[in-house]
């Protein structure tokens, strides 16, 4: 699911409105690409210690690339006036003497700092709205050590920070991570880089093979302390839009496809009574000499018109609804514009369905009507020939009332309309299913993350990695009750031909706050040796426990080992490798390091912790799991709210349509024996009861039915989304089922109120008169 | 019996009772009057025919009779209730529990047979007989499992008979009943109507453009032009055996 965008938290607005002329939905596919190429968004990016500025000639003559990009590139704690949480600002060098050729920024607000400036920086437009600063405003960083004080003179998006995700947190938080660019001169003399870099990012040649670029500049950086490369599929930010817009277009292939079913059904069923109730016109049309073929044109002419009206009305609505669902994706994405693609291919497949079941509802319906000789088309139609259900022997009116007897033979009279109806409304309520579901896997997946898994309240991270008496300063700062040291290498992993780029992390052996859970969601103890692969890793690789794969170890001696998968966990982010402390130090041939120390913390002392944090001079980063926790909450919920929503709405008329359709189809077939019973001394709800107590029966039937098709819908939708990003585990509370019921329920109730005053309205003389 | 009840000094004697009944009908811009002033009254097991050309107004008595319609001036008792100041709440209590319907054209639900249309409306009766024995009465005790269509036009008719007496209504009240029959089933049906009322001395009353049917009546109401323009009482009912038409 959707869990990733590049806002949330606080300080949100709106930026822009998507242009609405056009009206169509958008390509966010063709908007980023679009981001992407006026923006110069590079192709592979490497992180490295220091290496020598001249390295650059070196890497742009790799044959295949285009353009090459260099940066000083640190994380440090920032400290935020008015709010006492520490936060983590990634710093990245703007070009002193040229212009940046790669990863351009978008301004939005200001200028960009005076090259010579030693204070001037552009922070990302979302970390600007969510602390409500404009240029001039001011904030302070531990730079190297160092407190620094330093002023905003612009705000920027880039398209390498679409979706920007703090180290050690899993949820974007714009209140605690901050892209600075800041100017080379004073960034790289603080971090002691001058004349070196430590990013570089390449633009590729349109034929270039990726997998050798990037071992040819693994070659070149490698001496220089530079961690594998790796291309935009391992780019944090483009992996998670990637996912998104997979979520997206899964979302449309899943869903509509049934609205389509339900009301094209619809259509057709309509416009079929339509022309029935039309009988006695063909039949004085037929013998005043029209031919079968006039008439016939006639009503098609006649469901056309009806049906390109509803065409208009819908396109009108859903151009309007898919321009409100593309400003708040637009918005999410946080693109600096939008581009809206044209495609008439959806308005006309819209056409062409919507006249196709309305077309062909209206031929049966008029061939049955202009096949029968005129006298007998001008006189109503015949009773149906009803038969026993049930062995006659059985005495059915014995045991139930008349009334129950009709609707039982109703039923089983119309067996073809009975299960189209209640496939209706089980459709209807297995799409409010799939649109509440969310709300219930994605609690889940917070309960699971933040209850069993990762239940530190904070996760300090180091820049490089640093003693294991860094643990013991954590463990000594005011507040912190329990700290467990964390080491990650990056690594490739490789089982066959299959390889991915993952975080091999090392943790303690009985660790309790960063806890490793199994598919059954119990703790895991860290085997002495081997790995230990989530599920998802182990799928991608085709791996099962006890298979050795082959690690390139991406730090220190850059060694390549052969590991055993010892266990198979769970987890719902990202695709992880894990292994006991001890014995990823011994694979990494290292005395005991430390990347990250999770630790919890006394909540009544959280100020003098956060104020301690920031005075920290080795830690470059911090995530704190409520905030984190709360900005997952948020985005759940948004997502609820509009997706959720409007699926929920449309569940909701097809529940009302369906069941409206069919009462009024029953009363105008039945309005004779209605109106009869109430001559005899019926009243109008005993009546009405008759009329819709077949309909409560189907609605009722078709819940449970419902149910399992909603499940089925989550199932499919969760296994589309299921991702090397994200992954979440299907589940859909009782209660759910429940609100799905009862507003399926409520719609059917609020057709028959209004079916009501037709009742109400029948005439009773006239049916003493007229002939069945 | 939750119908308004009128100051009104009651005649035991009487079923019904109109004085100066009229009804107008809007047409558009032109006014029907439907009936124009009638004045009767009718005994309790009594037989009586309605005759007269289409739009003489039967039919809207009928339907005032029946709670079906409101008259538009005059008063309608059935024995102590005004039936023309009913709400159609109250309407519907008073066709429910008094009033017997026999429609031209039978109005059984199709779904149901025999026996369950009758059952249909033993359902909401106070004091009903059994359906197998409102059958009985009209003849049909071997046809009770049979769905309307599959029965003939004066079985059907017969149905809606047992149906309508199967609550033990005070008044019977028949519109065209044997108007869509043929001769021989139509005089089977009339039978049936006296069979009933023999038996159970149910007030009946026949609207009929068929004046033979006239001989089976203690009275017969002329209608022309929305009024009664002549009362016939015959001193003795021919037998159903010498109908014929």
């Amino acid at each position: 699911m959707g869990a990733g965008t590049s806002h949330s938290g606080g300080g949100r607005r709106r930026r822009r409105n998507p242009d609405p002329r056009g009206g169509i939905p958008p390509a966010l596919d063709d908007t980023r690409a679009a981001y992407y190429e006026r923006y110069a968004f590079a192709d592979v990016f490497a992180q490295v210690r220091r290496a020598p500025e001249f390295l650059t000639g070196e890497i742009a003559s790799i044959p295949g690339v285009a353009a090459v990009e260099t940066h000083v590139m640190q994380l440090a704690l920032l400290d935020i006036p008015n709010f006492s949480a520490p936060a983590t600002g990634q710093f990245i060098s703007i070009p002193e003497k040229r212009e940046q050729v790669l990863n351009r920024l978008y301004m939005r607000q200001g200028r960009m700092p005076d090259p010579a400036s030693d204070e001037e920086v552009v922070v990302n437009e979302d970390f600007a709205a969510a602390h409500g600063f404009t240029p001039g405003s001011r904030f302070a960083a531990i730079l190297n050590g160092r407190l620094r004080e330093l002023v905003i003179v612009g705000t920027a998006l880039s398209p390498e920070f679409i979706f920007a995700v703090g180290p050690g947190d899993i949820m974007p938080d714009n209140r605690r991570f901050a892209i600075v660019w800041m100017p080379e001169k004073a960034l790289a003399a603080a971090f002691n880089l001058k004349g070196a870099f430590s990013s570089v990012s390449l633009k590729l040649l349109r034929n270039a093979s990726e997998p050798d670029v990037i071992q040819q500049l693994d070659a070149i950086l490698e001496p220089y302390g530079g961690t594998a490369a790796y291309g935009r599929k391992d780019q944090t930010s483009h992996a998670w839009i990637d996912h998104e817009l997979d979520m997206l277009n899964n979302l449309s292939r899943t869903l509509p496809p049934i609205f389509l079913l339900v009301t094209a059904f619809l259509v057709n069923l309509t416009l079929t009574r339509l022309v029935v109730l039309e009988r006695e016109q063909v039949g004085l049309l037929k013998a005043v000499g029209y031919s079968n073929a006039t008439i016939a044109g006639h009503y098609l002419k006649f469901v056309i018109l009806i049906a390109l009206l509803g065409v208009v009305i819908g396109s009108v609505l859903g151009t309007v609804l898919g321009s409100r669902i593309t400003t708040v994706f637009g918005d999410l994405f946080r693109f600096p514009f939008l581009i809206f693609s044209q495609n008439p291919a959806i308005y006309l497949l819209a056409v062409v369905l919507s006249l196709l079941a309305a077309i062909l509802g209206a031929l049966r319906a008029v061939n049955d009507v202009v096949k029968l000789p005129p006298a007998i088309a001008m006189l109503p139609p015949a009773p149906s020939q009803f038969r026993h259900f049930l062995p006659e022997r059985i005495q059915l009116h014995r045991i139930v009332s008349q009334s129950t007897v009709m609707m039982f033979r109703n039923i089983t009279h119309h067996p073809l309309r009975t299960a189209f109806t209640t496939l209706g409304i089980a459709l209807a309520t297995g799409i409010l299913v799939v649109s509440l579901f969310i709300t219930d896997t994605m609690d889940n997946l917070i309960d699971v993350t933040y209850s069993l898994a990762d239940r530190q309240d904070a996760t300090v991270s180091f820049g490089e990695r640093r003693s294991s008496s860094v643990l013991y300063d954590v463990a000594r700062l005011p507040g912190v009750i329990a700290a467990e040291a964390r080491r990650s290498v990056p690594v490739r992993i490789r089982y066959g031909s299959v390889e991915r780029r993952i975080v091999l992390g090392g943790y303690q052996k009985n660790a309790d706050l960063s806890r490793i859970i199994d598919v059954d969601l119990q703790s895991v103890t860290l085997p002495e040796s081997g790995l230990a692969v989530s599920s998802m890793l182990a799928q991608i690789l085709g791996a099962r426990v006890g298979d050795v794969v082959e690690v390139d170890l991406l730090e220190g001696q850059r060694r390549t080992v052969a590991l055993p998968i010892a266990t198979m966990v769970e987890d719902y982010f990202g695709i992880r490798a894990m292994m006991e402390a001890g014995a990823l130090s011994r694979v990494m041939r290292e005395a005991p390091t430390v990347s990250s120390v999770d630790f919890s913390f006394d909540p009544s002392m959280t100020d003098a912790l956060y104020a301690a944090v920031k005075r920290l001079p080795t830690a470059s980063g911090i995530a704190l799991q409520n905030f984190s926790r709360k900005n997952f909450q948020e985005l759940v919920a948004l997502l609820v709210t509009t997706m959720g929503g409007i699926y929920a709405g449309l569940a909701t008329i097809i529940a009302f349509g369906v069941v409206y359709n069919n009462a009024r189809i029953s009363l105008s077939e039945r309005a004779r024996d209605l109106a009869s019973l109430r001559v005899l001394g019926f009243k109008r709800g005993e009546v009405l009861r008759i009329l819709l107590l077949e309909l409560a029966l189907l609605t009722l039937i078709a819940q449970p039915l419902g149910w399992a098709i909603g499940y089925g819908l989550a199932w499919v939708m969760r296994t589309q989304l299921a991702g090397e990003i994200m992954r979440v585990r299907l589940v859909v509370e009782h209660s759910t089922y429940g609100v799905v019921s009862l507003i399926i329920i409520l719609a059917a109730g609020v057709s028959a109120l209004v079916v009501r005053s037709r009742v109400n309205g029948l005439d009773l003389i006239s049916v003493l008169k007229t002939r069945d | 019996m939750s119908a308004a009840k009128v100051a009104h000094k009651s005649m035991p004697d009487t079923v019904f009772r109109a004085q100066a009944l009229t009804k107008t009908y809007t047409s558009g811009q032109t006014q029907v009057l439907a009936l124009r002033g009638v004045d009767f009254e009718i005994a309790p097991a009594e037989v009586v025919v309605l005759l007269g050309p289409s739009g003489s107004g039967k039919s809207t008595l009928l339907n005032i009779m029946g709670g079906l319609d409101h008259a538009t001036s005059g008063d309608l008792f059935f024995r102590d209730i005004r039936i023309t100041g009913l709400d159609d709440r109250r309407l519907t209590a008073y066709r429910r529990q008094h009033v017997g319907f026999v429609f031209q054209f039978y109005n059984l639900i199709p779904s149901l047979t025999a026996y369950e249309n009758v059952a249909l409306v033993t359902e909401i009766a106070d004091n009903p007989m059994p359906p197998e024995e409102a059958l009985t009465i009209v003849g049909l005790q071997d046809r009770m499992n049979h769905f309307p269509a599959q029965l003939s036009g004066g079985e059907q008719q017969r149905v809606a008979i047992a149906r309508a007496i199967a609550k033990r209504p005070d008044v019977l009240l028949c519109d065209e009943p044997t108007g869509a029959l043929d001769s021989k089933t139509g005089i089977r049906v009339i039978e049936a109507l006296l069979e009933v009322n023999k038996k159970l001395g149910t007030t009946t009353l026949i609207i009929t453009h068929n004046a033979t049917i006239q001989n089976v009546a203690d009275r017969v109401l002329f209608f022309a032009d929305g009024q009664i323009s002549k009362v016939q009482r015959n001193e003795s009912r021919r037998s159903v055996a010498e109908l014929s038409w």
